[in-house]
C-alpha cells in the first residue's frame, strides 16, 4: 500500500501540481479565467513558425533514423559475427551522451572553423537533424533489433519457398512482423526529437527555435510567463497527440507474433547476402557516430599554439569572468546532484515497478495497475523544460517553498529519469512467471519472503542498469536544470551551454574540454552499470 | 475425519465454472490420482486445495481444521508444478533448501543431501539448475517439494512435459520417493498409465465434476458410467443382443456393453467380421473390424492378417456393462 502512496504523493507534488500550475497560468490573466493569453500566443505568426519548425524537425529526424536504423537492427541483432558485442556497445553510446555534448560535438564539426565548415551548415536545419539522428539512431536499432532477433525465421523461409525474392520477403513478411517495434521505436524517437532542447539550444542559435527553446526564451529572456505557459500547453497537446496516434497505430500492427524465446533466429553473417545493410551501417558508424566524437576529442586539444592541455587547464579558472565558478566545481556539483537524483529515481522506480508488475485478479485493481503504469510514463512525454518551468512557478511559495532549496534540481532530474528507471526494471519483474511466486508460497514463504527471495533477487539484475540510466540521465539533464540552477551553483551541462554562448576561442575550447569530461563521466557510469549487469542470456 | 476433506468445492474463473461441487477425501499416507482431459477441472481443484485459487463455495479441511482462512504458505501443503518452476537464480542445493529456511544450517545440509539421494541426483547440489535436463529438473523439483515434509503434496502434471521413455522411468522414481517418505499426495495427470501405476485410488473428472473415485482395479472393472468407461478406453458400446451373438455378456434393460482393448479375441469358431484397416502399435497389430451394427471395434493380433475378414469372439472378461448414457 505504501509502495503505491509514496510514488503517487511524490509525483502529485513534484509533477502534477507544477504542470497543472503551468497550465493554469496559461489560462488565467489578472486573476480571471481567460483564453486571451493562449489566443495571443496562437495568433502570433512566430508561434506557428516555431510549431512548424518543431514538427518538421521531428518528422524528418524520425524518418531518417528509422530508414537508417532498420539495416542497423538487421546487422547487429539478426546476424552473428565476431565483434558484434563491441559494435552494439559503440552504437548505444550516443543515446546516453548528454544532449549538450551532442550539440557541442556537432557544432564544432559544422562551425566555420570546423572540418565541415565548408558545407555552410552551421546553425542550420540540416545540422540539427543530423545531430538528432546521431542521438536517436540506437533507439531504433535497439527496439527493432530486440524483436527481430527473436522473430521466428520460418515465416520468411516459407515465403522464400513460395518463390518470393529477398526484397519481396522483406516487404511482405518481415516488415509487417517487425512493424510494432518500428512504430514504437519511431514514436519514441519522434517524442525525443519534438522535445529536443539541449541540442537545439546549442546548435540552432536564434534562427532555429522549437517550442521547447521558445519556452525557455520567453521565460528567462523576455520574462513573459503567460506566453511560456501557453506554449507549454501547445507542447503538451503535440506530445499527447503523437503518443495517441502511435498507440493506435501500434495496436493495429500488433498481431500474434511468433517469437523464439532464445536467439536461434540469428544466423551467421554472409557477405553475399548481407552486403547492403553492412555497407550502410558501417558508413553510418564511421561517418555519423565516429567523426563527431573523434573530432570533439581532437578539437578539445587544439589551442592557438598547436596541440596541448590548455583547454583542460582553463577548466580550473572562471573563464576570464565568463563563469561564476570554475568548471571543475560545476563537475563536482553535477556528480553530487546526480547521486541524489539517482537515489530518488531508483527508490521511486523500484516501488512503482513492484506495484505495476502485479497482475491482480480483481478487474478494478488491474485497471488501477495499468493506470499507475501509464501515469509514471507521463514525464517521458511531458518535456523536461515543462517540468523545470513548472517547478519555477509553483514551488516558489508555501506550502512548498523550495525555490532556494538545493534539493529542487535533484527532484526535477529524478522526475525526468523515473520513466527510464521504470522501463528498465518493469520488464525484468514482468518476466517473472507468477507461478514462481506460487512455488515459493507452496514452500512455506509468506509474502515478505517471496518479495525478498523471488522479486528482489531477480530485480537486482536490472537494478545496475537502472541506476546507470538514472545517473547518466541526471548527469546530462539540461532542460529542467537550466531553469532551476543558480549561477553560483551550476551543473556541468549548464556551464557548457554558458561557455558555448560566449565569444572567444578560449571559451569555445573550454566548452569542448568540458564536454569531453562530461562524456567520459557518462560513459564511465554506463560502463560500470553494464559490468554489474549479468549477461542477457541469463535473464 | 483425518487427512484432507474437500466438500462441495467450487472454483470459478469469471463465468466459467472450472470445479463444480467436488467432494474428495484423502487419508494420511494415501496417493490419489485425478485423471481427466485438459479443461476437466482437475488442475483447478488442485490449485483450490493449495489455496492458489479462491473457493467460491465449499470447504477444505485438514483433520478438523478448516483451511478457509489459512494463507497458502501456512497450509503446510507442497506443490510440484508441470514445468518445475525451479528458481533459476539459485543452485540445485539452493532450490531444495528453499523451503527449509526455518531449520538450522546443519539440518538443512543433511536433508538436502538425503533428498537428492532419494531422487537419484546425489552430488548435483552445486550445479546451476539451468544446466539440468528436463528430467533432472523435475527430479530437483520433486526433491524441493518433499524437503519441508509437506503434510500433503500436490503434483500438477509433473511429468507431462517430458518424453514418453523418461516419463515411464520417472513414474517409478516418483512412486518410490512418495512411498519411501510416506507422503500423502494428490497427483493430477491426463495419462491413465501414470495414474494407475502410482495411485491407491483414481478419480476421473470431466467438466468440473468428479465422475468416479475408486481403486484402480475397481475403476477398470466397474466404470460407473459410459463416459468414464469411454475415457478409460472402452469402445465401442454395443447393445446386449449383439454382445450375446458375438459371445459376450448379457445385459439388463438400459445397459450397454463396452468392449475393452483386449475384449475381441480371434476365434475360428466366432463371427466373421470385415477388416477395415490394420496398423502397428508398439509391436502389436491393431485390426479395425466392422461390427454388424456398423460401429468399428479393434482386435489385437500378433501380426498382420492376410485376409479381408477375421473370425472373432467377445471375451466377457474384457468387456464391461454400463448404463446407457
Amino acid at each position: 500500500m505504501l509502495a503505491v502512496l509514496i510514488p503517487i504523493g511524490f509525483l502529485s507534488i513534484f509533477f502534477a501540481w507544477p504542470v497543472a500550475g503551468l497550465v493554469g497560468r496559461g489560462f488565467v490573466v489578472d486573476g480571471a479565467f481567460s483564453l486571451d493569453g493562449v489566443r495571443d500566443v496562437l495568433s502570433a505568426s512566430r508561434t506557428w513558425r516555431i510549431i512548424g519548425q518543431t514538427l518538421g524537425q521531428a518528422v524528418v529526424g524520425t524518418a531518417v533514423a528509422v530508414l537508417l536504423g532498420i539495416p542497423g537492427a538487421y546487422l547487429l541483432y539478426r546476424c552473428r559475427f565476431p565483434g558484434r558485442g563491441l559494435l552494439r556497445a559503440i552504437v548505444s553510446v550516443p543515446f546516453v551522451l548528454p544532449t549538450v555534448v551532442v550539440g557541442v560535438a556537432f557544432r564544432s564539426l559544422f562551425t566555420a572553423q570546423g572540418p565541415l565548415g565548408w558545407l555552410g551548415l552551421d546553425e542550420s536545419f540540416a545540422a540539427i537533424v543530423v545531430a538528432l539522428v546521431f542521438f536517436n539512431y540506437s533507439v531504433i536499432v535497439r527496439t527493432v533489433g530486440a524483436l527481430w532477433s527473436r522473430l521466428d525465421p520460418r515465416a520468411a523461409e516459407a515465403a522464400t519457398s513460395l518463390g518470393a525474392s529477398p526484397l519481396r520477403v522483406f516487404l511482405t513478411v518481415t516488415l509487417p512482423a517487425i512493424a510494432p517495434a518500428v512504430l514504437s521505436g519511431a514514436s519514441l524517437v519522434f517524442l525525443f526529437c519534438a522535445s529536443a532542447f539541449g541540442i537545439v539550444m546549442v546548435m540552432g542559435g536564434v534562427r532555429f527555435g522549437t517550442i521547447e527553446t521558445e519556452i525557455w526564451y520567453q521565460t528567462t529572456q523576455l520574462l513573459d510567463l503567460p506566453a511560456a505557459a501557453a506554449l507549454s500547453i501547445v507542447q503538451l497537446v503535440v506530445v499527447v497527440t503523437a503518443l495517441l496516434i502511435a498507440g493506435r497505430a501500434r495496436a493495429r500492427a500488433e498481431h500474434a507474433l511468433r517469437l523464439r524465446g532464445d536467439d536461434t533466429a540469428e544466423r551467421p553473417w554472409q557477405a553475399r547476402r548481407d552486403w547492403a545493410p553492412t555497407a550502410i551501417t558501417a558508413a553510418l558508424i564511421v561517418l555519423l557516430l565516429g567523426v563527431p566524437m573523434v573530432n570533439l576529442v581532437l578539437r578539445s586539444f587544439a589551442t592557438a599554439d598547436g596541440w596541448g592541455w590548455r583547454n583542460y587547464e582553463l577548466l580550473s579558472t572562471d573563464g576570464a569572468g565568463s563563469l561564476a565558478v570554475p568548471v571543475w566545481t560545476a563537475a563536482v556539483n553535477s556528480l553530487v546532484i546526480a547521486s541524489q537524483a539517482s537515489l530518488i529515481a531508483v527508490l521511486l522506480g523500484v516501488l512503482v515497478s513492484l506495484v505495476a508488475s502485479r497482475r491482480p485478479r480483481r478487474p478494478s485493481l488491474a485497471a488501477g495497475v495499468r493506470l499507475l503504469d501509464g501515469v509514471f510514463m507521463l514525464p517521458l512525454g511531458v518535456s523536461a523544460v515543462t517540468v523545470g518551468f513548472g517547478f519555477l512557478i509553483t514551488l516558489n511559495r508555501p506550502p512548498f517553498d523550495l525555490r532556494t532549496s538545493p534539493i529542487l534540481i535533484p527532484i526535477a532530474q529524478a522526475i525526468v529519469a523515473l520513466p527510464l528507471v521504470v522501463r528498465t526494471l518493469l520488464p525484468v519483474l514482468r518476466a517473472i512467471d507468477p507461478r514462481q511466486r506460487e512455488a515459493a508460497a507452496m514452500l512455506g514463504s509468506g509474502p515478505g519472503r517471496v518479495l525478498a527471495t523471488i522479486d528482489a533477487a531477480l530485480a537486482l539484475r536490472g537494478l545496475g542498469l537502472a541506476v546507470g540510466f538514472a545517473f547518466a540521465t541526471s548527469l546530462g539533464e539540461f532542460g529542467a536544470t537550466s531553469f532551476l540552477s543558480r549561477p553560483d551553483h551550476p551543473t556541468l551541462p549548464v556551464v557548457i551551454f554558458r561557455l558555448i554562448g560566449r565569444p572567444g576561442t578560449d571559451n569555445f575550447g573550454m566548452a569542448l574540454a568540458a564536454s569531453v569530461i562530461l562524456a567520459v563521466l557518462t560513459a564511465a557510469v554506463m560502463a560500470a552499470a553494464e559490468l554489474v549487469r549479468p549477461k542477457e542470456a541469463e535473464l | 475425519m483425518s487427512g484432507l476433506t474437500v466438500t462441495g468445492a467450487v472454483v470459478r474463473y469469471g463465468e466459467l465454472v472450472a470445479v463444480d461441487e467436488v467432494d474428495l477425501a484423502v487419508a494420511p499416507g494415501e496417493i490419489v490420482a485425478l485423471l481427466g482431459a485438459s479443461g476437466s477441472g482437475k488442475s483447478s481443484l488442485l490449485r483450490g486445495i493449495a489455496g492458489l485459487e479462491p473457493l467460491v463455495a465449499g470447504e477444505i479441511r485438514w483433520n478438523d481444521e478448516n483451511l478457509a482462512n489459512t494463507a497458502v504458505h501456512k497450509r503446510g501443503f507442497g506443490m510440484m508444478f508441470q514445468d518445475g518452476q525451479l528458481f533459476n537464480h539459485l543452485t540445485v542445493e539452493g532450490n531444495v533448501a528453499y523451503g527449509l529456511y526455518r531449520e538450522p544450517k546443519s539440518v538443512r545440509r543433511v536433508r538436502v543431501a538425503e533428498l537428492l539421494e532419494v531422487v537419484g541426483l546425489a552430488g548435483y547440489g552445486k550445479r546451476r539448475v539451468t544446466e539440468l535436463s528436463g528430467g533432472q529438473g523435475q527430479r530437483v523439483a520433486l526433491a524441493r517439494s518433499l524437503a519441508p515434509r509437506p503434510r500433503l503434496l500436490l503434483l500438477d502434471e509433473p511429468l507431462s512435459a517430458l518424453d514418453r521413455n523418461l516419463r515411464e522411468h520417472l513414474v517409478g522414481v516418483l512412486g518410490d520417493a512418495l512411498r519411501a517418505t510416506g507422503t500423502t499426495a494428490i497427483y493430477v495427470t491426463h495419462d491413465q498409465d501414470e495414474a494407475f501405476a502410482l495411485a491407491d485410488r483414481v478419480g476421473v473428472m470431466a467438466a468440473g465434476r468428479m465422475l468416479q473415485l475408486d481403486p484402480p482395479d475397481v475403476l477398470w472393472r466397474h466404470p460407473r458410467t459410459q463416459e468414464v468407461a469411454a475415457f478409460l478406453g472402452y469402445a465401442p458400446f454395443i447393445a446386449g443382443g449383439l454382445s450375446q451373438r458375438l459371445g459376450g455378456p448379457a445385459v439388463e434393460a438400459g445397459e450397454l456393453v463396452g468392449i475393452g482393448p483386449a475384449g475381441l479375441l480371434p476365434d475360428p469358431a466366432g463371427s466373421m467380421l470385415a477388416i477395415i484397416e490394420q496398423r502397428y502399435l508398439r509391436g502389436e497389430v491393431l485390426v479395425d473390424l466392422r461390427l454388424p451394427d456398423g460401429q468399428l471395434a479393434t482386435a489385437r493380433m500378433p501380426e498382420k492378417v492376410s485376409h479381408h475378414d477375421l473370425a472373432v469372439t467377445l471375451d466377457p472378461a474384457g468387456c464391461v456393462r454400463v448404463p446407457v448414457a
